[in-house]
């Protein structure tokens, strides 16, 4: 049995059973959906159909439907793309990090996240494939000997770098995300029954992959999930790293600077975790759940966002002062046309959102309220979608040429592409909480008799 | 083998490895645990071999940098390098050395890549779990709140019932052995 500190509070709430903890995850798969999720998936569905449609109508005539022009030529693809992949970042943490540090409360959030990491990570793939103009000609990314002579993809560039880290990242994070449900499915598969529900009866029988729970399979299921974590450890952090290089790598004022990386990855953590306090806050309502999902969660996730987004304050800081101090006049002059030129409304967005709400965390009482951690997320978000839109629009707008200076409007298209790509987000993230096992419970299971509340009370006396 | 097994019923872990330990002790061959989360040292209790998942995934991981190094190579040096030396942006492609920093991202990438993928190949392969497998537990409950002991009982039938009644069971079964 696991040990756990007598003053470390509980992470599942209630007199639960291990038999309690089945019934309640398999619920929302066996039950029907209540009226929220009607509503959030018929919101939701409506945005993905606009985006969807917009989507088609910028393959049909081209990229020319967007806002952009000759001198910026990467705008809103871009920042969604680095938002969404950066959203992403905190399932893998959640799930791979902070396994290899042992904590507890990882365990009813995991699947969550990763799910989230997942579905992200999608929608930031599909802003480099429209941009391609002829989607159809998208493997030609990959180094496929073809009929064209010698030509190959060119391994010195990060874009390339970027094909081969997003489908790495993806792919280990489906099978990372995998190999944790099987156990959940053939919990699923044994409660349901033959006669009553045939056909996902035979769907989770097939999903669960034949799992029985062998000690042979548990020890091997564990080896496995550690070398997975270990592996997506450092690929959390290089896949961020090889996105900032995209910018870090050419000679832009503003993206030229060594600090990207590790600026970038913290950034990436800090909107992860507030994108997924907006998604748990919604789900452990609609799917109730709010005895898995504790404040502790929330609070313990708070905690993060406050290093990240204090991290990121230094980082913006750090920027300014490189700008200044390198005694490079394009530098000081992009980072002061950042701060006070015409996008200074985005600049300042960005260091209210990212840099002094979050600091509202110090405060015990903000960070252990559901209402407060909900509202402070959506700012978050919004921020660290304003940062990728501040360095990539505000370092092109001023060209190298004082002639071509221009200014960056987004056509209906962009937004309703963006808008869209929110509503697939939500669309696959509410399905999924209706057909999967939202908490990872054999997990939950281990850490039964170490955290449930009514073990604790035990201990304690 | 013998042609009959017990399966003994738990509803607690520690007291299924309090079991497994006990019928350790006098000799009892345990076929297998079924259980519906991992219990932490049942694998010492029963004497399982430490698994080489992680060998395994060493392995694939430098199968995976060899790949994409020689990829690399092919593509950007031996072809390309030989017939157009070129200097771009300072990254020469005259040899693979001088070109290696922009080539580390891809080949640590590659090296994740096969080390994760194949090692989950092999989970599989090795667990035989695959769609359109179907499970071998003997008790549907073993996926929610019951462990499951299999036991081969070609001896001592009744003193193993009554140390599985001892050590906490609550349903003692006579199977036949199927396998």
């Amino acid at each position: 049995m696991q040990k756990e500190s007598k003053i470390r509070d509980p992470l599942i709430l209630g007199n639960k059973t291990y038999h309690d903890i089945t019934r309640d995850i398999a619920r929302p798969v066996e039950g029907k959906a209540n009226k929220y999720w009607w509503i959030l998936f018929g919101l939701s569905a409506v945005l993905m159909l606009w985006g969807f449609g917009c989507m088609a109508y910028t393959i049909g005539t081209g990229i020319g439907a967007w806002g952009l022009n000759k001198t910026i030529d990467w705008a809103w693809d871009i920042t969604n793309f680095v938002w969404w992949i950066g959203i992403g970042h905190a399932g893998t943490l959640i799930s791979a990090v902070l396994l290899l540090f042992r904590q507890k409360w990882r365990m009813a959030i995991n699947r969550s996240a990763e799910a989230m990491t997942i579905f992200g990570v999608a929608q930031a793939a599909l802003f480099p494939l429209i941009h391609m103009g002829r989607p159809w000609l998208a493997y030609w990314v990959f180094p496929i000997p073809n009929q064209f002579g010698t030509l190959w993809v060119n391994f010195n560039s990060p874009l390339l770098w970027d094909v081969f880290a997003i489908s790495t990242y993806f792919s280990v994070s489906v099978v990372f995300w995998y190999i944790g449900l099987i156990p959940d499915f053939a919990m699923i598969r044994d409660r349901l029954s033959e006669k009553i529900s045939p056909m996902r009866k035979k769907l989770y029988t097939l999903m669960a992959f034949g799992w029985s729970g062998r000690a042979k399979h548990w020890q091997r299921f564990e080896e496995v999930s550690l070398v997975l974590a270990g592996l997506a450890t450092p690929l959390v952090f290089s896949v961020h790293s090889i996105v900032s290089m995209d910018f870090a790598t050419s000679i832009i004022p503003g993206w030229h600077t060594t600090i990207f990386p590790p600026y970038f990855v913290l950034g990436a953590l800090f909107s992860g975790f507030a994108m997924v306090e907006t998604l748990l806050i919604i789900v452990r309502k609609v799917v109730n759940m709010e005895a898995y999902i504790t404040i502790k969660h929330i609070e313990y996730m708070n905690v993060i966002i406050l290093l990240t987004g204090s991290l990121v304050g230094v980082a913006y800081i750090t920027e300014l002062f490189m700008a200044w101090y390198s005694g490079v006049e394009f530098e000081q002059y992009a980072f002061l046309n950042r701060a006070t030129g015409p996008y200074w409304w985005a600049y300042a967005s960005m260091m209210t959102c990212n840099v002094v709400i979050p600091q509202l965390y110090w405060i015990y009482k903000i960070r252990t309220s559901f209402i407060a951690t909900f509202i402070l997320s959506i700012f978050v978000n919004i921020g660290m979608w304003f940062e990728r839109f501040v360095i990539i629009v505000t370092s092109l707008h001023r060209d190298f040429l004082p002639s071509s200076w221009t200014m960056f409007s987004p056509t209906f298209i962009d937004i309703g592409i963006f808008l869209g790509t929110i509503g697939f987000f939500f669309v696959l993230f509410l399905l999924y909480s209706r057909a999967f096992p939202v908490i990872a419970q054999a997990e939950v299971k281990t850490i039964l008799k170490s955290s449930g509340s009514e073990y604790k009370k035990k201990i304690n006396e | 083998m013998s042609n009959k097994v017990i399966h003994a019923i738990y509803d607690d872990e520690e007291i299924v490895l309090k079991s497994v330990k006990i019928l350790k002790e006098n000799n009892f061959e345990i076929n297998e645990v079924y259980s519906p989360f991992p219990i932490h040292g049942l694998d010492h209790a029963l004497e399982l071999k430490e698994t080489r998942m992680a060998i395994t995934a060493f392995i694939y991981g430098c199968i995976g940098i060899t790949f994409g190094g020689l990829m690399i190579y092919y593509i950007m040096i031996s072809g390309i390098g030989k017939s157009w030396p070129m200097n771009i942006g300072g990254k020469p492609n005259f040899t693979f050395y001088h070109n290696l920093p922009s080539f580390v991202p891809i080949m640590f990438e590659c090296t994740v890549l096969f080390a994760a993928h194949l090692m989950s190949i092999t989970y599989f392969f090795r667990n035989k779990l695959y769609p359109g497998s179907t499970s071998k537990s003997p008790d549907p409950r073993t996926t929610d709140d019951k462990f499951l002991v299999e036991i081969n009982a070609d001896k001592d039938e009744d003193d193993l019932k009554k140390i599985l009644k001892k050590s906490g069971a609550i349903e003692i079964n006579e199977e036949k052995n199927e396998k």
